[in-house]
């Protein structure tokens, strides 16, 4: 690990203790979300669209509701109408109202004492649709003769003549292009498609919920914001926020897929139509069919270069499909694109475009890999053609501080210069490679953010700390929270123990997304644990009778600030916290804030690729990550994320992608037949930690979350396509495709 | 007067300028200002908008300062996974 120097001297943050909920993992204590369960709770299962696009004319539920066995049924109407779009678009995707817009769009539910019966009750549910005509791929259905998704939801930024499909536009940059590519010594124009790819957690959405009849409503399910869950079920069940308390369970990977909600208030509607509580589990197969992929992409890419590698100008337009719902995805894309860069010219154009598709979720960076991975393509391309080192034009044109970005804003201190050298320097960047191997690079960015955050901190009177939480733990942030809680206390880290609240327990926390947590929560906790420690040295000082402006926190102990105040034997946190009774009742600190100042994080990746000229089969045989990650509170959790958006974005580069037929149905909805990469697909990824501090936050904390998802599509594809000497211009890479490009010409 | 920069689609609600100078000590009064004097805007603005001052990235953050000397620019509402 690389280190930079710091004003602060740490002495637990940057350690590695074992991880607190690993025992509960590996042993099946662990709850996760199908594992809730409560007395006379009933089975739900939905019943999902057969068509891409079509009418409903007609739902009749009389012969499920006569099996024995079912204790309810609903449909969108059982959920209240949303006035706000934003809301509106929800309860449509959750309960179909009077259309389907993708294969797999839930169109009703039933609760029955058992699966079987839920499932035979399912098939007695007739719906009479009408079909209407679809479109999938996004250049498809931006033509003017496109069948229409939902017409009227263009925003106001599209200009007129597009098809009612286009739904958002959007411009970004500064200088004047036209100067830039006369200045060039070459200009690469080339265009880009990549496939939806899903987040592939390994645990489906799951959710138990229990309405009764006065009102109040508990619910435990999967997510990544508990609070996001309980305002969306609250509004489309119409409960009050305060009557819907909603847990978090232990969570099987989210990857941004689960801050969405698919299936909570549908559970919610059956339990309270049922009287029982009502558990739902979605299979695989409606995870892939019915929760959100990532966008599907067509991007056009220019871009000039002068002789010695100085970038002249460069020129983007992304079409973004989010499936059958608006979104806004293709700005962030569009204002990642030529982030890495320092440039004098540059436009970004998005467009997004409604399909026939599940309405995308977030997924790491959402929008930043597909933009990245077309703009780092045709930088290598143009390495190749003016045959200079990737490495070198990359610190030639490097975004540093003070470079005006492509985005608008001027950076500050950022580390894309310090993580380019140290790949140059190290041992993979000049090793030696084989016939049919290639050696690929990608530069990658992504904003972080902080957001709303709320931290109790409560000094038990043992001595012991709980923290107390809202954010679910997708990256290991309990055991950095306690590494932070510990380090400013000043109590062992095993004294500490972090939990995660539910609804009622905490004030509002915003999702786990945008890398906020270990920035944010650990932010607000330090900022209760200055809080607790004002409150020990209020103790202490009346203790022994002096001024509580004269006692200061040092080592985990209060103690005189100097001479002035007396002689008095240091007090530790244990010892406060021992007469915390007799002193004025029980300790805690509190924190609350919309954090800011996250602060931009850049990495880079480096990738050998072996391709098989016969069958088109690619092999990832080395793969390193450099990334500023700013403090790194617990090195392991780093690592792990950084080998995590690896291993994912190789996935994304040579396998995956969602396939539809050309009824618009899904055919590839499971593990079988997407195929992510597993163990033997892949060498050890090899990280390397750059610690750029980050001035925003008392410990110098990065988000580093989502990062490392955003370059391997580049790397990976610069790696292939040098490899076979054929430049690639699609995603995924799968071995028929490569085997095209190398038998074409 | 606080100078701010728009992203390109904005520019066509302020006569395509890329710049605008409004009235504002901090992130509210900033946006009020400028659905004020560019009601065009105003769509965009209600459904949410960050901002880059001096080069940190805020969102839904009304009281954070700004100075006449600080570099402002609009950004859509950020999101993440």
């Amino acid at each position: 690990m690389n280190q930079v120097p710091h004003i602060r001297k740490f002495k637990q943050v940057g350690t590695r203790p074992a991880r607190p909920d690993g025992d509960d993992k590996v042993t099946g204590r662990a709850l996760y979300g199908a594992d809730a369960s409560a007395p006379g709770m009933l089975i739900g299962v939905i019943l999902r669209s057969p068509h891409a696009h079509a009418e409903i004319l007609s739902i009749d539920v009389s012969a499920a509701l006569a099996h024995g066995g079912v204790k309810a049924v609903v449909t969108g109407a059982d959920l209240v109408a949303q006035d706000e779009e934003f809301l509106r678009d929800i309860q449509e995707n959750c309960l179909a109202l009077k259309r389907v817009l993708y294969d797999g769009h839930a169109v009703a539910a039933v609760a029955a004492l058992t699966a079987k019966a839920a499932q035979e009750a399912l098939k007695l549910i007739k719906v009479e649709y009408c079909a209407l005509p679809h479109v999938i791929e996004v250049d498809d259905a931006m033509a003017t003769d496109a069948p229409i998704v939902q017409g009227g939801r263009a925003l106001e930024n599209v200009p007129a003549g597009f098809s009612q499909n286009v739904t958002y536009h959007c411009a970004f940059g500064h200088g004047d292009l036209d100067a830039g590519f006369a200045k060039a010594q070459h200009i690469v124009s080339r265009s880009f498609k990549t496939a939806a790819t899903h987040q592939g957690y390994i645990e489906p959405h799951a959710c138990l919920a229990q309405m009764t009849t006065d009102g109040k409503a508990e619910l435990w399910c999967c997510t990544q914001g508990q609070y996001n869950v309980r305002d969306v079920c609250a509004a489309l069940l119409g409960l009050e926020g305060s009557q819907l308390r909603v847990t978090a369970s232990e969570i099987g990977g989210g990857f941004g897929g689960k801050t969405n909600v698919f299936i909570e208030p549908v559970a919610l509607a059956l339990s309270r139509k049922s009287g029982r509580p009502v558990k739902l589990v979605m299979s695989r197969s409606e995870v892939f069919r019915a929760t959100g992929p990532t966008v599907s992409s067509s991007m056009d890419v220019k871009i000039g270069m002068a002789r010695d590698g100085k970038i002249t100008a460069g020129h983007a337009e992304l079409r973004y499909s989010g499936g059958a719902f608006p979104n806004e995805t293709v700005s962030m894309g569009a204002q990642s694109a030529f982030a890495s860069y320092d440039l004098a010219a540059v436009e970004t154009l998005g467009w997004n475009v409604l399909t026939n598709r599940p309405k995308e979720a977030a997924y790491r960076a959402p929008g930043a890999p597909m933009a990245i991975y077309a703009v780092e393509s045709v930088v290598d391309e143009l390495c190749q053609i003016l045959r200079l080192d990737p490495i070198d034009v990359r610190l030639k044109n490097a975004a540093r501080k003070g470079t005006k970005s492509s985005y608008g804003p001027t950076f500050d201190d950022v580390g894309l210069v310090a993580t380019l050298e140290s790949a140059k320097a190290h041992p993979h960047y000049s090793a030696p490679l084989g016939p049919n191997q290639g050696r690929g690079l990608s530069a990658g960015f992504w904003f972080n953010f902080g957001g709303n955050t709320c931290v109790s901190l409560n000094v038990n009177t043992d001595g012991t700390v709980s923290v107390i939480e809202g954010n679910p733990d997708i990256g290991g942030s309990r055991a950095s929270i306690s590494l932070m809680a510990a380090e400013e206390l000043g109590v062992p880290y095993e004294k500490v123990r972090t939990i995660i609240a539910d609804t009622a327990s905490l004030g509002h926390n915003d999702i786990t997304d945008g890398s906020r947590v270990t920035f944010s929560v650990g932010l607000a906790t330090i900022k209760a644990a200055q809080d607790a420690i004002q409150k020990m040295c209020g103790r202490a000082a009346q203790i022994w009778g002096i001024d509580p402006d004269a006692v200061m926190w040092e080592n985990g102990a209060a103690m005189p600030a100097g001479e002035n105040a007396g002689k008095f034997p240091p007090m530790s946190l244990a010892d406060i916290a021992a007469v915390a009774f007799e002193t004025g009742g029980p300790i805690a600190g509190h924190f609350e804030v919309n954090a800011d100042g996250a602060g931009v994080s850049f990495g880079v990746h480096l990738c050998d690729a072996e391709v098989d000229p016969e069958t088109g089969a690619t092999k990832i045989l080395r793969y390193t990550v450099f990334q500023d990650a700013g403090r790194a509170v617990h090195p392991s959790y780093v690592e792990g994320q950084m080998q995590g958006g690896a291993v994912q974005g190789i996935g994304w580069a040579l396998n995956e992608e969602y396939i539809y037929g050309k009824d618009g149905c899904l055919q590839n909805a499971g593990f079988l037949d997407y195929r992510i990469p597993v163990a033997s697909d892949l060498p050890n990824i090899d990280t390397v930690i750059l610690e750029i501090p980050n001035p925003g936050h008392p410990y110098g904390v990065r988000g580093v979350g989502e990062t490392p998802i955003v370059p391997p599509l580049g790397a990976v594809s610069n790696a292939v396509s040098r490899a076979i000497g054929k430049r690639l211009s699609q995603l995924p890479m799968s071995p028929p495709r490569i085997l095209h490009a190398i038998l074409k010409d | 007067m606080v100078a701010v920069t728009l992203w390109g689609t904005m520019r066509q609600y302020a006569d395509g300028r890329k710049t605008v100078e409004v009235e504002a000590t901090n992130f509210k009064e900033l946006c009020d200002a400028l659905v004020s004097h560019y009601p065009g805007m105003k769509p965009q603005i209600e459904r949410g908008v960050s901002m880059a001052i001096d080069g940190l990235i805020y969102k839904e953050a009304w009281f954070t300062p700004i100075s006449p000397t600080s570099e402002v620019v609009l950004m859509p509402f950020m999101q993440g996974g």
